[in-house]
């Protein structure tokens, strides 16, 4: 997760010329403006093209707002579901030894690796009109494909691994022997989960949230091929992104994209918060009192 | 509390961590468990704790079967070797942390877990540090941390991992004494795992010397120095010389020389003779001596003086530690010629039998 | 449950999470996908063959993958370049760029695709720079390959970025000492150690590359036979009710996961077995 911070020194011997430094620098950063930067301004500067009043009617149209209270209460119930489950996936596969531990952990990053189209066609599948499940749905009254539950379920199936992912090998590096102290000491099990796998976790586990909540409000191909485009119904941002963009809408578009956008932008903001803490703490580790006390007087 | 410990066996797949453990701990006693990395020391003392499960065998705790009471409820105090403190929780937090996850019938109130905590905190000499954060301590400060905390809950016994070994050389010799001084305070059963013989010789009552998932020997210090079972044990517990030889007629024969042994009933045949450093005598006179060298290295720093011989009959080299007056008085040089007499030998006939 | 024959250990809680893990695994993930497995079976042999192997299904799977190819290779270029950058210069706003190279992570697919398809519309920022020389963007291939580009960026520098950031200086100053230039130094020493995560990293690209969606769709312009990507197939037979249909072409495709998805772990294999640990 967090990238080590200890920049080495580097010393003459150990570096490239100072031509050849700024020329590697200067073609890095001149790629990633092109393909990230521009994109990225561009965005706000179509939404504001002609001007704020234009802008902020797009966003209080009816139809946007639905949509966005459609794309948080989809991510207020995804996340939840997948931190449930990537707390017991890491509980089970980073603190015990079982057959098959490999093929478990290859099957919960399985979501990453296929389109989400396919991933939105395996629940019509299931719980369309022509599925598996559909004509006893139907008999039942329960709308689960062109409704919310599809929705959902899509968004719960492309950000599935988000936060296994990210605490497996977290709580693989911090093995269990504090766990193990923590029974000694007389504690229960869920005393043990809860006064100290828990907070010692807890960075790693905000980090995927934040990457879950990210990509569960910005799915775009797996919930298009369940939402059925009801507007004001089943569209959530970005469906009503690509429905007015469609449509020559440009502003109410961009606008809609600039709120995505924003999100990403706080998304990658506290991230990087959630980096610097985890290192922070990382750190804090190897410097003993008395360095600490040596290094506050010095100053 | 007594603790035994009977045919504990137990495997990792096809390793065999523990092969047919029986040991009686008495009550009270500091107890070493020494040997090599993997002979199944830590093993051992995790399954005392209850961390892990032995594939058979039985500990009894006070005469009471332990076997498959939960580490939770065994009541025991357990140090890890990399301390395990909560890194989240303060010094404070760290040390009630036992008290404080009582079922609340059982906890005690605030200001006794309060007083308690900061009474472990002055034993340890570390009560001005309740209000730290483990990552702020330095390594002999965490460690007596973690042993005041495994001494909150009042443990009916004491189990240490490697309780030095983490620590520089300085750190480590305080915490042998204090260790100790602790001990002989409090009188709880203790164990603790170690592979650094000076340190299992100095600091417990009695040693177990482990190898291979096997116990080799138990006994007090100077027993197991003294008269040590096996090769492994001898060769263990300190710089040794080894020589080839054959026990005939009570006495054993390294080529022309003839030393007595101690047990007339050994079986004859060839043995191993080891001998350590300080137990060989130099000197210049000829007659009687094992082998003659040449000095070829004198290390004369501090009060006992090395000297590394080669031996004159063939390729081997021989370890002899003098004492400062002894150097003085032969007055070694580099290259002088001198003759190896043992005083004192442990022979061991290749069977493995014991003399 | 032979098959998760757990070691005995103290820590309670085996049985609930690996259990809650499975049947959340297998409800959320396996159980679906069987669905698909089976629903493609109803088609039968002869059936999948002729629905997948049409003009339109070859044109668009050599599209989605050819075209996910010269982005991952473009990404394993310049996502090395810039993991290089990030890790052995610095310059000002570094703590920003670094940052900003994840945004395609967290930028909804659909906001990149309609950014980049204005961009370089023929009368967007980057297209009336473009357009008189003769270069189309927007609308054709090269479009779709700019969006995958786009969506593929962070994986190589994330996974590159580490293994520079570990290697020790001493290897290089070991190097140094015995005479290396800067450029053998590199080729001989610092590129090596980084082979196997830039290979991760390129297939990582590749494996979002060939199912992406949302970014492509804008930009692609998806004319039949030219620039029309096999997601975008799946849609289209999905909204003609053509089940069977859209369900063999998935299954093309969830082939074509599984198959980078163990090239992925075979790498990470290979690389664990040369370099010792991971």
């Amino acid at each position: 997760m967090a990238l080590a911070t200890n920049q080495t020194e580097r010393t003459a011997a150990t570096t490239e010329s100072v031509v050849v430094r700024y020329v590697l620098t200067g073609f890095a950063l001149v790629f990633l403006t092109l393909f990230l930067f521009v994109p990225l301004v561009s965005v706000f500067w179509e939404a504001l093209a002609k001007g704020w009043d234009l802008y902020l009617a797009a966003l209080t149209d009816p139809e946007a707002v639905n949509a966005i209270k459609l794309t948080l209460i989809t991510a207020l119930i995804a996340v939840p579901l997948n931190l449930v489950f990537g707390v017991a996936a890491a509980w089970a596969i980073a603190r015990f030894e079982f057959r098959g531990k490999a093929l478990l952990t290859t099957l919960i990053d399985l979501p990453f690796s296929i389109s989400p189209v396919v991933a939105g066609l395996i629940y019509v599948l299931l719980f369309g009109a022509q599925g598996w499940l559909g004509p006893w749905l139907a008999e039942h009254d329960i709308k689960i494909i062109f409704a919310i539950p599809g929705i959902v379920l899509a968004t719960v199936f492309v950000t599935f691994p988000f936060v296994a992912r990210e605490l497996i090998p977290l709580m693989q590096a911090q093995g269990a022997d504090e766990e193990q102290a923590a029974l000694v000491l007389g504690a229960s099990g869920w005393q043990t989960f809860w006064r100290v796998t828990l907070p010692n976790i807890k960075w790693g586990l905000l980090y995927g949230v934040i990457l879950c909540n990210a990509r569960a409000m910005g799915e775009f191909g797996a919930v298009s091929v369940v939402s059925g485009h009801i507007r004001g119904q089943t569209n959530t941002v970005p469906l009503h992104v690509e429905i007015l963009y469609n449509e020559y809408n440009f502003i109410g578009a961009f606008a809609c994209a600039s709120l995505l956008a924003g999100l990403a932008l706080v998304t990658l903001a506290l991230k990087t918060f959630v980096e610097w803490r985890a290192t922070q703490q990382h750190k804090g580790d190897a410097v003993p009192l008395e360095a600490r006390a040596r290094l506050a007087s010095a100053h | 509390m007594s603790i035994d410990i009977r045919n504990v066996r137990k495997t990792f797949g096809d390793f065999i961590a523990l092969e047919n453990i029986n040991l009686d701990i008495a009550s009270g006693e500091l107890l070493a468990l020494l040997g090599p990395s993997g002979c199944g020391k830590t093993t051992l003392l995790r399954i005392i704790a209850g961390l892990e499960t032995p594939d058979s065998g039985q500990i009894l705790f006070h005469g009471e079967d332990a076997t498959d009471r939960h580490v939770s409820e065994r009541q025991v105090g357990f140090v890890f070797q990399h301390y395990a403190l909560f890194r989240h929780m303060t010094v404070f937090d760290n040390v009630a942390f036992g008290l404080s996850v009582r079922p609340r019938r059982s906890r005690p109130s605030k200001e006794e877990i309060r007083e308690r905590v900061m009474k472990l905190l002055k034993l340890v000499q570390l009560d001005w540090l309740a209000d730290a954060y483990p990552a702020q301590l330095s390594g002999g400060q965490r460690q007596r941390i973690a042993l005041a905390r495994s001494l909150a809950v009042e443990p009916r016994v004491l189990l240490l991992d490697e309780p030095f070994g983490a620590l520089d050389a300085k750190v480590r010799k305080d915490l042998r004494r204090w260790l100790r001084r602790l001990h002989d305070e409090m009188h709880i059963t203790s164990v603790f795992v170690t592979h650094d013989q000076e340190e299992a010789l100095e600091v417990s009552d009695r040693v177990v010397v482990m190898n291979h998932g096997r116990i080799e020997q138990a006994g007090r210090p100077d027993e197991i120095y003294e008269t040590p079972a096996t090769p492994f044990v001898t060769q263990f517990l300190g710089d040794v010389n080894l020589f080839h030889g054959r026990v005939d007629a009570g006495q054993v024969a390294i080529g022309d020389y003839a030393h007595p042994i101690a047990d007339p009933s050994a079986t004859d045949g060839a043995a191993k003779v080891y001998v350590r450093p300080h137990d060989i005598e130099l000197s210049r006179e000829p007659g009687a001596a094992l082998a003659s060298g040449t000095i070829e290295h004198i290390h004369a720093v501090g009060p006992i003086v090395r000297v590394e011989l080669k031996r004159d009959d063939s390729d081997t080299y021989i370890d002899a530690a003098l004492t400062k007056e002894q150097y003085q008085s032969l007055r070694l040089m580099l290259g002088d010629q001198v003759y190896i007499r043992p005083r004192k030998v442990a022979v061991f006939v290749d069977e493995g039998a014991h003399i | 449950m032979n098959l998760f024959n757990k070691k005995h250990s103290v820590l309670p809680g085996f049985g609930l999470g690996l259990g809650y893990t499975l049947f959340w695994l297998c409800l959320i993930v396996l159980l679906p996908l069987l669905a698909l497995v089976l629903k493609s079976s109803e088609l039968g042999w002869q059936g999948f063959w002729e629905t997948v192997s049409t003009d339109r299904v070859i044109a668009s799977l050599k599209l989605s993958f050819g075209a996910s190819l010269v982005a991952a290779l473009i990404n394993a270029l310049f996502g090395f370049l810039v993991a290089w950058v990030l890790v052995r210069y610095s310059f000002p706003g570094k703590r920003f760029v670094d940052a900003l190279v994840d945004l395609p992570f967290a930028l909804p697919t659909a906001v990149a695709g309609i950014a980049l398809t204005t961009l370089y519309a023929p009368n967007g920022w980057f297209g009336q720079y473009l357009e008189p020389l003769g270069i189309k963007v927007a609308f054709t291939p090269i479009g779709i390959m700019v969006a995958l580009t786009f969506i593929g960026l962070p994986f190589v520098v994330r996974t590159v970025q580490p293994v520079l950031q570990d290697l020790e200086a001493e290897l290089e100053e070991a190097a140094t000492c015995l005479g290396a230039n800067r450029w053998q130094i590199f080729q001989r020493v610092i590129f090596p150690a980084t082979l196997p995560a830039l290979l991760t990293g390129f297939t990582l690209a590749l494996a979002r590359a060939t199912g992406e969606f949302g970014s492509v769709i804008f930009i692609a312009g998806n004319i039949p036979m030219v620039s029309e990507i096999t997601p975008l197939l799946i849609i289209g037979k999905l909204e003609q009710y053509d089940y069977l249909g859209a369900t063999a072409i998935a299954v093309v495709m969830l082939m074509i996961s599984f198959v980078m998805l163990l090239l992925i772990n075979g790498i990470q294999w290979w690389a664990g077995r040369r370099h010792g640990i991971r």
